[in-house]
């Protein structure tokens, strides 16, 4: 039990919760039973039923309410003389500034994404708040503490990017399932049922293919006189077998490769479905429209023959434009959209059987799509018990006693729970430390608008930028602009660096800001001609801040450069993320270069295919990567197109 | 994957979980039956999250009425005097526990658990018992090991922030996934009365310090027929004094059982809900794996203290 100067210092201080998901439950529930009296806590989710099996302030009879709202009254049945104050909000709206911050004693994170985990360790660093970082999957889990100038801040150590896929890998050469499912889901899913307006690389580019793509975009119109398993039928044939053929066409890209096996509707369907199944025709009952139902597939965790996928195909194509056609051209892919999954799961596995590539169930799949983090109860509810000694600790300052916690599935040293000294901050963190960092960049070549998507946003996560040289403003975004001035900065974007009113030439130092996150940095311009067209597609290089070691880190999202959908896992297989493990840890090389991790000998369990992943640096980023009750991230798709067809762009 | 499949309404709301244990795990959680004596705020949490997890069955014994105490870290007591006149702790919890999972079955069963006969443990494959006299968890162990059928029986409890988990496993045959395959382990487990038996002297070096301690207010409480936790810092003399006894018989260094800790043992008699939390976290993990077959169960002590912040594994058997 606590201490009476703990006590005295749960019942004064004044908490920011961000987050009422999986950990947030168990964490306002372990906060008021300690006896904190003043909780405040932001979330911008509503309550979905697979958000039952853990969050256990919430019933069915909640879905579809604010997790913050519930939450507090949940709590408040328990403590009804704390005072517990929801905000149902994005974290990230401009409310929640600096001086909102600093009314807090500490700030409780438990979030599930990579985004608003930077932002709030920005506003922390602003505001000077304590901040108690957590993440869990599965049965690993993790707490950590960061004080400004004391302990390093939550983006010191850079973290995993975005797993991307080449698009050629994606368009025509998957050789995993996920391949698949990123097609089926971000290029299929998308063109079929989303916004016409966006680029889509769904047809096979082929080097010299006489076929252009005007022919090919007219195959996608559904015609209004025509029969709609017809049309189904007609995109089934397009997209696994002509595409296909196509493909093959170009012998070079098959030299070293297995080649994809065409499939078309009528090698695995009878002529007409209609008359062979009966039930096809019945309507659906219920508002939940489902290809598995009307086909009497029962369970998700069977895997469908090649067969089944395509009557799948055909059926959810079907009820699309049967029973949902207003939405169609609006849908995005949706992991808690049934029909949605079941088209995504069965596009992919008859692409899969196309290529060789095993086949999934439509639950594995959906885990895939939807970027499904496995989550128990347990582990949240021990992290959250975690949380509140670490912020007990903060709050009495006993700053000699913070740890770092990590929750394990399998024991090291015969710890489950294992503590360790938090470490000092980064000295060339530009986010806590003012070290400038530096980008070589061709400054008659690139545009702002690249530096401002390539760096600003992407590299730096900064949300509202304002971007300085000397006094002068080149651009900023803003809800309160000048008209004028919004032209300028967008004529200013369209102009490479060198011609802007003032040049952006070598040697320059540009101030890059946030104003709602207070976060600045300044960056020193270096002009380069060339850059390796392959290893550095951005055409920029920005250091002074290590990149985290990823196996194809280069982001040309698909589309319109906002990809709407959601992250692929980087380990597909579900068995590979349950391996992750701490084995060993050596206190010892640690501290001593302040820029090092103490956690030096993570290495992975015992599955053999992944021993190219043993170096510790990749393997503590899979524990940063804990982040995630829950996480929907970016998926992008990398363009190494060049790469494979050997061509050059300079 | 024998038995029954799992219902649409299961499969939809154990989504994240089967994505961590899978379906066949699942499905003989929800055929498995869970009995509980003794709940204050460790069991609370554990019983949380079995239910959450789908168990079949959660049986609660617990016949104390309910006091201001029993809130302090039990989430599952609302403050409202009108809700549990005159009902039992156990009572009280079974309506809140019920909410949380509409598709397990949670009921009371009345009476001393000491006097309730062998047959009646058979009913279950597990068994938790927490705010247990030393006797008692001997007793209650011993009629599980009777039984012909094997029952998990697990004891817990926390001391100010200080926890302890006791796990009896009997024979424990399970498969682990080493390098792409199945391989079948097997574990022996000692009764909890054999593992305290074990000679100190028989243990290994840097056994866990919490772990003599523990079984010195255990052996301090069953000498001065206490009820667990009745205990004050007034009592520190005379913890002291057998403390010298049981190292003497030990030969082991007093100073391995030092006198702060003892303090906070004997002081902490409410409990600290961060460490209910997590004791009660690893408990229902361990728990889920022992049902599951699925996962290396621990052997046979876990203790975690929220001073250090370290979480032990300790094995007290013969060697």
């Amino acid at each position: 039990m606590a201490s009476q100067e703990q006590l005295s210092a749960i019942k004064g201080a004044k908490v920011l919760m961000v987050g009422a998901g999986g950990i947030g439950c168990e964490l306002l529930k372990t906060l008021a039973l300690s006896g904190f009296q003043d909780i405040h806590i932001i979330d911008m989710d509503t309550i979905e039923v697979s958000n039952l099996n853990r969050q256990f302030l919430f019933r069915q009879s909640h879905v579809g309410q604010s997790k913050a709202k519930v939450a507090r009254d949940a709590v408040l049945r328990v403590r009804p003389n704390i005072s517990i104050t929801p905000y149902h909000a994005n974290v990230k709206e401009s409310r929640f500034n600096v001086d909102f911050f600093k009314e807090f004693d500490v700030v409780l994170n438990g979030l599930d994404n990579l985004d608003a985990r930077r932002h709030v360790n920005r506003l922390c660093l602003a505001a000077d708040v304590p901040l108690v970082e957590s993440g869990t999957t599965g049965f690993l889990g993790q707490v950590t503490v960061h004080l400004k100038g004391k302990t390093e801040c939550y983006e010191c150590q850079p973290k995993p990017a975005p797993k991307t896929y080449p698009v050629c890998t994606i368009t025509s050469t998957p050789s995993k399932f996920v391949h698949c499912i990123v097609w089926a889901k971000d290029l299929l899913f998308a063109k079929l049922f989303g916004d016409k307006n966006l680029e889509n690389d769904l047809n096979v580019r082929s080097n010299d293919a006489a076929n252009s793509s005007e022919h090919s975009e007219d195959v996608f119109e559904y015609r209004k006189d025509e029969d709609i398993e017809q049309y189904g039928r007609r995109i089934y044939d397009h997209v696994f077998g002509h595409n296909i053929e196509l493909a093959l066409s170009n012998e070079e890209t098959w030299k070293n490769r297995n080649k994809p096996r065409p499939i078309y509707s009528k090698d695995v369907l009878p002529e007409k479905l209609s008359e062979q199944n009966g039930n096809m025709e019945k309507g659906c009952v219920t508002d939940d429209v489902s290809a598995m139902v009307s086909l009497g597939l029962k369970n998700p965790q069977d895997v469908w023959s090649l067969g089944e996928n395509s009557r799948v195909f055909l059926e959810a194509l079907r009820l699309f434009f049967l029973k949902r056609e207003k939405e169609i051209g609006n849908l995005t892919f949706d992991k808690d959209d049934q029909l949605a999954v079941e088209f995504v799961t069965a596009a992919a596995n008859i692409r899969a059987s196309s290529f060789g590539i095993p086949l999934h169930s439509l639950f594995e799949a959906k885990g895939i799509a939807g970027n499904i983090v496995h989550a128990v109860a347990t582990t949240n509810a021990i992290i959250a018990g975690l949380i509140v000694i670490e912020a007990i600790k903060v709050l009495i300052k006993d700053s000699n006693n913070y740890r770092m916690t990590y929750c394990l599935e399998h024991p090291s040293r015969k710890m489950l729970l294992m503590p360790v000294e938090p470490y000092e901050p980064n000295k060339s963190c530009y986010v806590c430390s003012e070290t400038p960092l530096s980008l070589e960049v061709n400054t008659h070549r690139s545009k702002l608008r690249d530096f401002v998507e390539k760096i600003v946003k992407a590299k730096l996560g900064m949300n509202f930028p304002l971007i300085m040289l000397g006094a002068s403003i080149l651009y900023e975004v803003g809800e309160d602009l000048e008209e004028d001035m919004v032209a300028i900065y967008a004529a200013n974007l369209e102009k490479a660096l060198s011609e802007l009113p003032s040049p952006v030439t070598s040697g320059t130092v540009l101030t890059v800001e946030d104003l709602q996150q207070e976060f600045s940095c300044n960056i020193n311009i270096k002009h380069r001609e060339e850059f390796d067209e392959e290893k550095e597609p951005d055409g920029m290089l920005l250091s002074g801040w290590v990149e985290p070691p990823v196996d194809k880190d280069k982001d040309k999202p698909i589309g319109n450069g906002e990809s709407t959908s959601n992250a692929v896992p980087a380990e597909e297989s579900l068995e590979a993320k349950k391996d992750v493990t701490i084995q060993e840890i050596s206190e010892v090389t640690a501290i001593a270069t302040g820029t090092k991790r103490k956690l030096s000998e993570v290495s992975k369990g015992t599955t053999p295919d992944h021993s190219g992943l043993s170096d510790g640096t990749r393997n503590h980023n899979q524990l940063e990567k804990l982040d995630v009750d829950d996480e929907d991230d970016e998926l992008m798709i990398s363009d190494d197109w060049e790469s494979l067809t050997k061509k050059k762009r300079l | 994957m024998d038995g029954e499949e799992l219902t649409e309404q299961e499969t939809a709301l154990y989504d994240r979980q089967i994505r961590v244990w899978g379906a066949d795990a699942q499905r003989r959680l929800s055929k498995s039956h869970i009995l509980v004596y003794g709940i204050k705020g460790t069991v609370a949490e554990f019983c949380k999250n079995i239910v959450l997890a789908g168990v079949g069955s959660l049986t609660l014994v617990d016949d104390r009425l309910v006091t201001e105490e029993a809130l302090s870290a039990n989430f599952l007591i609302l403050p409202d005097d009108n809700l549990f006149q005159g009902k039992t702790l156990a009572e009280v919890c079974c309506d809140s526990l019920k909410e949380f999972n509409p598709m397990v079955r949670v009921s009371v069963e009345k009476g001393d658990i000491s006097t309730f006969g062998v047959e009646f443990f058979e009913k279950f494959d597990v068994v938790v018992i927490s705010c247990c006299a030393l006797a008692k968890k001997k007793l209650i162990n011993q009629k599980c090991r009777k039984l012909s059928k094997r029952v998990a029986f697990y004891t817990v409890d926390c001391r100010g922030s200080c926890g302890e988990i006791f796990v009896d496993l009997q024979n424990y045959k399970y498969s682990k996934k080493k390098l792409e395959e199945n391989i079948d382990c097997q574990l022996e487990y000692p009764s909890f009365e054999e593992a305290i038996s074990v000679p100190w002297r028989a243990l290994p070096r840097r056994v866990s310090k919490l772990y003599f301690a523990m079984r010195v207010i255990e052996g301090f409480e069953d000498v001065e027929d206490r009820n667990p936790g009745e205990t004050s810092i007034a009592d520190l003399p005379g913890v002291v004094k057998l403390r010298k006894d049981l190292c003497q018989t030990n030969s082991l260094n007093e100073s391995q059982i030092p006198n702060a800790l003892l303090e906070r043992l004997l002081i902490g008699t409410r409990e600290y809900p961060p460490v209910c939390a997590i004791i009660g976290g690893i408990l229902g993990q361990e728990v889920i794996k022992a049902i599951s077959g699925k996962g290396d169960p621990l052997k046979n002590f876990f203790f975690f203290d929220a001073m250090d912040g370290k979480g032990l594994i300790e094995d007290i058997s013969d060697p």
